[in-house]
C-alpha cells in the first residue's frame, strides 16, 4: 500500500514537473530577475516535494505548493549569503500572492517575458535558442544539443555565464516594447520552432515531447496575440500546425514508421490543415514573406494531397530555393536536394547533395537517409547500403530505424 | 539599481575639447545631455577625465613600484570620463547610453555597480 502511494506521488511530481517547469521558473525568475536562482530554488523544491508528498499526501495545488518551497529557498539562500536583499520583500510578497490562488490555472503565466529576457540584445546571440529552451521549456543539454546541432558540452558554461549576466545586469522581465520586439523576436521564434523540432524526433513513445510539441504550438498563439501585425509569428504557428496535423499518420497501427510520401491523408488532421491555411493567408496577406512563411508554405503544399491526391514537387523545390536565400541551414539544404531529386531524379539530388559541406552533415541523420534512398534508385547497391547503415546508426527512434534497416534490405 | 555608463573616446575626440565652446555640438550636447539626466533624478555621478596623455600606470613588481607614461590599455578609443546613474533595469540604462552624445561618436560601455563587493569593502 505505502508503495503504491509513494509511486503516485513520484508520478505526482514528475507531472507537475514536466507540466509546469517553465511556467514556475518564469514565475519566480520575473520577480528576482535571476534565473539561475529561480531554477536552482525550483530543483530543490521539487526533491523536497519526492521526500514530503509521499509521506503527507499530494498537496491540493502542487504548484503553489513548489512555489513556496523555492521561495522559500530563495529567502533562506538570500538571509545566508546576505546579498540581494532588495528580493526578499518581494519574495514575501510573492507567497501571499501565490497561496490565495487555489486554482493552479489562476497563476500568471510570465513566460513571454522570460523568453524576451533570454532573447536580449545584451545576451550573446549564440545562446539565446538554448536559453529559452532550458529555461522556458526545460529541455536539458543534450536534447537542446540535439535541436541546435552542437555538442552538449559547449553550451552549459555560456548558459551559466547568460544567466549571470542577467541577474548581474538586471535585465527587466517585461514584454518589451513595440520598438524593441523585432530585434529579439527571431531568436524567440527559432527557440519555439527548435522546441518543436525536438517534440517531432522524439514523437513516438515518450508523451515528454509530445507536450513539448502542444506547448510550442501554444506559445507560438500567444506571441500572434500579443503581437497580431507580424507574419513571421502566424508563419511559424501556421508552420507547426501543419507538421502537427500529421503527427497520428507517421505511425501504422502496429506502430511503424511512415514517412510522409507514403502516408494515408484521410489520418491527417483537417481542422489543423484548415487553422494552419488561414494563418498562413493572414500572413501573406502582410506581404512580408519571411523563413517560416516559406516553410509553412512548404507543408502546404504536402497538405494539399489531402485534396488532389499529388504532391507539386516543383512547387516544393522552388520554395526550397526561396528559403535557403532567406534563411541558409543544413537541413534546408538535404530537403531541397531530396525535392530536387523527386523533380529531375535521383542523379540530380544526389549532385546537390553534394554540395554541402560534408563536415557539416556527418552527423545529420537526414542526410545519410537521402543519400541511401538516392543510391538505391540509381542501383548503387553497396553504397547504398553503407549510406543505409550510417543513418542506421545516427537514428534515435526505434521505427525509424526498423524502417531504413527494412528498406535497405528489400 | 547602479549603471556606470563608461565614456571611450579616440584621439580626434579628445582634440575637439579644445576647440570646443559651451553652446556647439560637442560641449553643448554634453551640458543637454547632463541636464537631462539630473531633471530626470536619476544622475549619481560622474566626472569627465583629461586626455590620455596625462595617464600615468603604476604597477609593483618586485616590491618596486614600476611607474610608467601613458594609460593603461594602449587602444585607439580611450577612456574619456564616467557617469553614475541610478536606474530600474539594464534597458534603461541602454537607452542613457544611447542618448549620451558620446555612443554617437564613440563608445558607452554599459556595466552595473556591484553592491555585494561594494558592501565587503566598505563594511
Amino acid at each position: 500500500m505505502k508503495g503504491r502511494t509513494d509511486e503516485q506521488a513520484h508520478r505526482a511530481v514528475e507531472a507537475v514537473a514536466r507540466e509546469s517547469y517553465g511556467r514556475l521558473v518564469a514565475l519566480l525568475a520575473t520577480r528576482t530577475r535571476d534565473v539561475a536562482g529561480a531554477e536552482d530554488s525550483l530543483g530543490d523544491a521539487l526533491l523536497a516535494a519526492l521526500t514530503t508528498w509521499p509521506r503527507d499526501g499530494i498537496p491540493k495545488n502542487p504548484q503553489a505548493w513548489l512555489l513556496t518551497a523555492a521561495r522559500n529557498r530563495l529567502t533562506d539562500h538570500a538571509r545566508h549569503q546576505q546579498v540581494h536583499d532588495h528580493n526578499v520583500p518581494i519574495l514575501q510578497l510573492m507567497t501571499r500572492e501565490f497561496e490565495e490562488i487555489a486554482d493552479p490555472d489562476a497563476l500568471p503565466d510570465e513566460r513571454l517575458k522570460l523568453l524576451f529576457v533570454c532573447a536580449h540584445p545584451a545576451i550573446d546571440p549564440q545562446i539565446h535558442t538554448p536559453l529559452m529552451l532550458q529555461t522556458v521549456l526545460g529541455l536539458d543539454a543534450v536534447a537542446i544539443g540535439r535541436a541546435m546541432l552542437v555538442a552538449p558540452r559547449t553550451i552549459g558554461q555560456r548558459l551559466v555565464r547568460a544567466k549571470a549576466k542577467i541577474r548581474k545586469t538586471q535585465i527587466a522581465f517585461e514584454i518589451p516594447t513595440p520598438d524593441q520586439i523585432p530585434p529579439r523576436l527571431e531568436a524567440v521564434l527559432n527557440a519555439i520552432y527548435a522546441a518543436y523540432g525536438n517534440s517531432w524526433e522524439d514523437a513516438t513513445a515518450d508523451p515528454r515531447f509530445a507536450e513539448l510539441g502542444q506547448e510550442a504550438i501554444w506559445l507560438a498563439r500567444v506571441l500572434g496575440e500579443q503581437i497580431p501585425e507580424d507574419p513571421e509569428v502566424r508563419g511559424l504557428l501556421a508552420l507547426m500546425l501543419y507538421c502537427e496535423a500529421r503527427r497520428p499518420a507517421r505511425r501504422s497501427a502496429d506502430g511503424r514508421f511512415v514517412p510522409l510520401s507514403e502516408q494515408d491523408a484521410n489520418d491527417w488532421l483537417m481542422p489543423m490543415i484548415d487553422e494552419a491555411e488561414s494563418e498562413l493567408a493572414a500572413a501573406a496577406q502582410m506581404q512580408r514573406p519571411g523563413r517560416f512563411q516559406i516553410e509553412a508554405a512548404i507543408q502546404s503544399v504536402h497538405a494539399e494531397r489531402a485534396h488532389t491526391g499529388r504532391t507539386e514537387w516543383t512547387a516544393i523545390a522552388a520554395f526550397y530555393d526561396q528559403l535557403m536565400q532567406v534563411a541558409p541551414s543544413i537541413g534546408g539544404a538535404v530537403a531541397r536536394a531530396a525535392a530536387y531529386a523527386e523533380v529531375r531524379g535521383p542523379e540530380a539530388g544526389l549532385a546537390l547533395l553534394d554540395q554541402i559541406d560534408p563536415q557539416a552533415v556527418i552527423f545529420y541523420q537526414p542526410n545519410w537517409a537521402v543519400r541511401a534512398h538516392l543510391l538505391q534508385q540509381l542501383d548503387r547497391t553497396q553504397e547504398a547500403a553503407r549510406a543505409f547503415d550510417r543513418a542506421i546508426g545516427l537514428s534515435e527512434d526505434d521505427a525509424v530505424r526498423a524502417f531504413l534497416t527494412e528498406h535497405r534490405d528489400h | 539599481m547602479l549603471y556606470a555608463l563608461l565614456i571611450y573616446e579616440n584621439q580626434a575626440d579628445f582634440a575637439r575639447r579644445a576647440a570646443s565652446v559651451e553652446t556647439d555640438e560637442y560641449v553643448g550636447a554634453w551640458r543637454k545631455y547632463y541636464q537631462a539626466m539630473v531633471e530626470s533624478g536619476i544622475y549619481v555621478g560622474g566626472h569627465p577625465l583629461d586626455v590620455p596623455e596625462t595617464a600615468t600606470t603604476v604597477r609593483l613588481s618586485d616590491n618596486k613600484s614600476q611607474i610608467q607614461d601613458g594609460p593603461y590599455a594602449n587602444t585607439k578609443e580611450q577612456l574619456g570620463g564616467f557617469t553614475l546613474l541610478e536606474l530600474p533595469s539594464l534597458d534603461a540604462a541602454l537607452e542613457w547610453a544611447a542618448r549620451c552624445p558620446a555612443a554617437s561618436y564613440g563608445a558607452v560601455e554599459v556595466r552595473p555597480v556591484t553592491s555585494e563587493m561594494e558592501r565587503r569593502i566598505t563594511n
